[in-house]
């Protein structure tokens, strides 16, 4: 595995884009991209959790599937432990998939009704051909004693759990192929408040216990602060700031990020009295139709000439070894 | 302040093919008038359904309001004929949804809706509600308000059908707006332009305001009260200040140790409510939250404890309130 700053870096996103095309007409005419993700570059590091947050639309969740190649990419690399997965073979993708799996948001959405929990988890195990049917079986009931459910559940429906008791079930089946990363897509956002806290914890237990790495995609920005040690924030198709957690939340340079952070309810009635908002202009723009230059500019209270011009490069204004990026032209205004 | 709406013992429950549901099991509430407060709780927890029997919007059967008064202006809506409550329902007490898509209808245009509403209840010609409807749009910053009458409501954004919702909503002055969680479904950027219009209308227009959600976060900031709803019952009720520094039901004390701290400097395990919520089928007999408790004796197994007065405008039904405010921000603090 390569080495970044005396880390290992197990998976490195170079320029990623993905690009929906638009077709018009009976020719099915491409007259137009929707730009979902347009040139990512990070690195994850072995055993981190890398946090993606963002507003519906900015194209988190697109990311996040073009990095496992669940959608294919447009253009850029993905290195899996140093292996592109973009240039792989269907049968060699195949394999690799086994390393890395993904937990998605609704479990109710992506448990099959009509398979028992046990065939649902055990189904990753079977298609990478591992193990016998006896060895599966054991393998599932000590899955589900790992995400703190009874092994006795293992005949029984989705539809007989409740909705944080499936997200468990979705991680298990993560969890079955033993991998090394995972991608979890808004795991929490369907679950009621007391329920999160549950699912979070456990999410940490078994970073801890397994080694895992994540990539922990959501747009509730708090929970990304608690569980993430760097976060990555991304507004229509780009990542604007980029940095460990602390830096991020309290000295954040990019005014997205401000913006975001002001909004962000705490629950204290005396703090929130005391604060002060920012409230951004006007909504999103479309990806399929995106600002010249900063892609913020619209809706940014700093922005100068050179922001609808130029397109900001993504730069370090932490240390080399503690690096905070961010994509602003003004970004110093704010140090 | 004259308390515009008084709530008192509100039961509903539904008749389904497996049991009764115990939706609502009795619970009062008041509001003054200009005043806003919140109903927290889960999904499952009462908290909508308790609005909608206010608003007679209960389908029945299976629904059925069983018990209670409520009292608005002196009168009792439980009592009045559909037809009275429907002329009240709009105009007097208005109501916004989470989901404006399911609220709007998707072959009219806004404009039509808008002015529907506005001939029915306040007998307007269809030229002044025509004019009615673009200041509404205007006040809740819909650009170009009048050539957008004739759109559709697929051709607005998700927050643009909010503030349409909420300028329906408004039109015929309420007195009372009922928000049942209006902003989930939104972005925070959005979340906090929709809270901040809300809240600059209620100051300009002098309405009251209920809001029903499930984030103890988002309200903190923007309501006078607090109704915190657990199994169809209020656990605790109080001034903001009171349920979030002096919290006296084990409950509200889980939900907010449960939301990480986005200003925290260390990062503490969070605290989780363990075990799932209560099954609404069973008749409610002992402490409902008992099973999920930490705080639980014996007594909280054998008698479901009512909600009593323990402060000047702070109610708790907890056997065990004066150990859990031991617990709270401020106990743990002295």
């Amino acid at each position: 595995m390569s080495q970044k700053n005396g880390k290992e870096v197990l998976v490195s996103v170079n320029d990623l884009k993905l690009h929906f095309p638009i077709m018009r007409g009976v020719i099915r005419r491409q007259v137009g991209a929707v730009k979902a993700v347009d040139g990512v570059t990070f690195d994850i590091y072995k055993g981190e959790t890398l946090g993606l947050v963002g507003e519906s639309g900015c194209g988190k969740s697109t990311a996040g599937r073009a990095i496992l190649q669940l959608l294919k990419p447009t253009a850029g690399e993905v290195y899996f432990e140093d292996r592109d997965l973009t240039k792989l073979s269907k049968g060699d993708l195949r394999r690799a998939r086994r390393h890395m799996q993904m937990i998605f948001q609704d479990p109710q959405a992506s448990l099959n009704p009509r398979l028992t929990v046990g065939s649902i988890i055990s189904e990753p195990l079977e298609i990478h051909n591992v193990g016998d049917r006896e060895s599966r079986k054991e393998r599932v009931q000590e899955l589900l004693r790992v995400v703190g459910l009874n092994p006795y559940f293992i005949s029984r429906y989705p539809h007989e759990f409740s909705g944080g008791q499936r997200q468990r079930i979705g991680i298990a089946r993560a969890l079955a192929t033993n991998p090394s990363f995972i991608v979890a897509d808004e795991p929490i956002s369907a679950l009621d408040v007391s329920i999160q806290a549950q699912v979070v914890n456990l999410l940490d237990d078994l970073k801890a216990e397994l080694g895992l790495t994540y990539l922990f995609i959501a747009h509730d920005l708090s929970m990304v602060r608690y569980i993430s040690d760097r976060v990555a924030v991304m507004y229509l198709g780009k990542i604007v700031e980029l940095g460990s957690r602390d830096d991020v939340y309290d000295r954040p340079y990019h005014p997205y990020t401000q913006a975001l952070l002001s909004a962000i309810p705490i629950p204290d009635p005396d703090k929130e009295a005391r604060r002060e908002r920012i409230i951004l202009k006007g909504e999103v723009p479309s990806p399929a139709n995106p600002p010249t230059g900063c892609r913020f500019h619209t809706r940014c209270q700093y922005a100068t000439e050179i922001c609808s011009q130029q397109d900001p490069e993504f730069r370090n204004l932490g240390t080399a070894v503690q690096s905070h990026m961010v994509a602003c032209h003004h970004a110093e205004k704010f140090m | 302040m004259t308390t515009i709406l008084d709530v008192r013992n509100l039961v509903t429950r539904f008749y389904t093919e497996d049991g009764v549901v115990h939706a609502v099991n009795g619970i009062s509430y008041t509001l003054d008038e200009g005043e806003s407060m919140a109903i927290v709780g889960e999904s499952g927890s009462g908290k909508s359904v308790g609005v909608m029997s206010i608003m007679g919007l209960i389908p029945s059967p299976p629904g059925k309001v069983e018990a209670g008064e409520v009292l608005y202006n002196g009168r009792d809506l439980l009592k009045l004929s559909p037809e009275e409550l429907r002329q009240l329902r709009g105009s007097e007490i208005a109501m916004i949804f989470q989901d404006p898509m399911t609220s709007l209808n998707p072959v009219l245009t806004v404009g039509l809706q808008m002015t529907e509403a506005l001939e029915l209840h306040l007998n307007m010609s269809s030229a002044q509600a025509k004019e009615r409807a673009v200041e509404m749009l205007q006040l809740v910053g819909i650009p170009n308000a009048a050539d957008r009458l004739d759109d559709y409501p697929h051709q607005f954004s998700g927050g643009q059908r909010q503030r349409l919702m909420i300028a329906m909503a408004l039109s015929c002055n309420p007195s009372i707006l009922i928000a049942d969680e209006p902003t989930t479904a939104l972005d925070v950027t959005i979340q906090a332009q929709i809270i901040e219009l809300v809240q600059k209308l209620q100051q300009e227009l002098g309405m009251a305001i209920i809001w029903i959600t499930h984030d103890l976060g988002v309200v903190a900031g923007m309501v006078q009260k607090l109704a915190v709803m657990y199994a169809g019952f209020i656990v605790e009720y109080g001034s903001v200040h009171d349920l979030y520094n002096l919290t006296s039901h084990p409950y509200t004390l889980g939900l907010l140790n449960s939301i990480p701290k986005v200003d925290a400097r260390e990062r503490t395990r969070l605290s989780s409510i363990e075990g799932l919520p209560p099954d609404l089928l069973m008749e409610p007999k002992r402490c409902p939250f008992a099973p999920r408790c930490t705080f639980a004796v014996e007594r909280c197994w054998e008698e479901n404890p009512p909600l009593i007065s323990i402060a000047p405008a702070h109610s708790s039904a907890c056997w065990q309130w004066e150990v859990v405010r031991s617990q709270s921000k401020v106990g743990v603090a002295a």
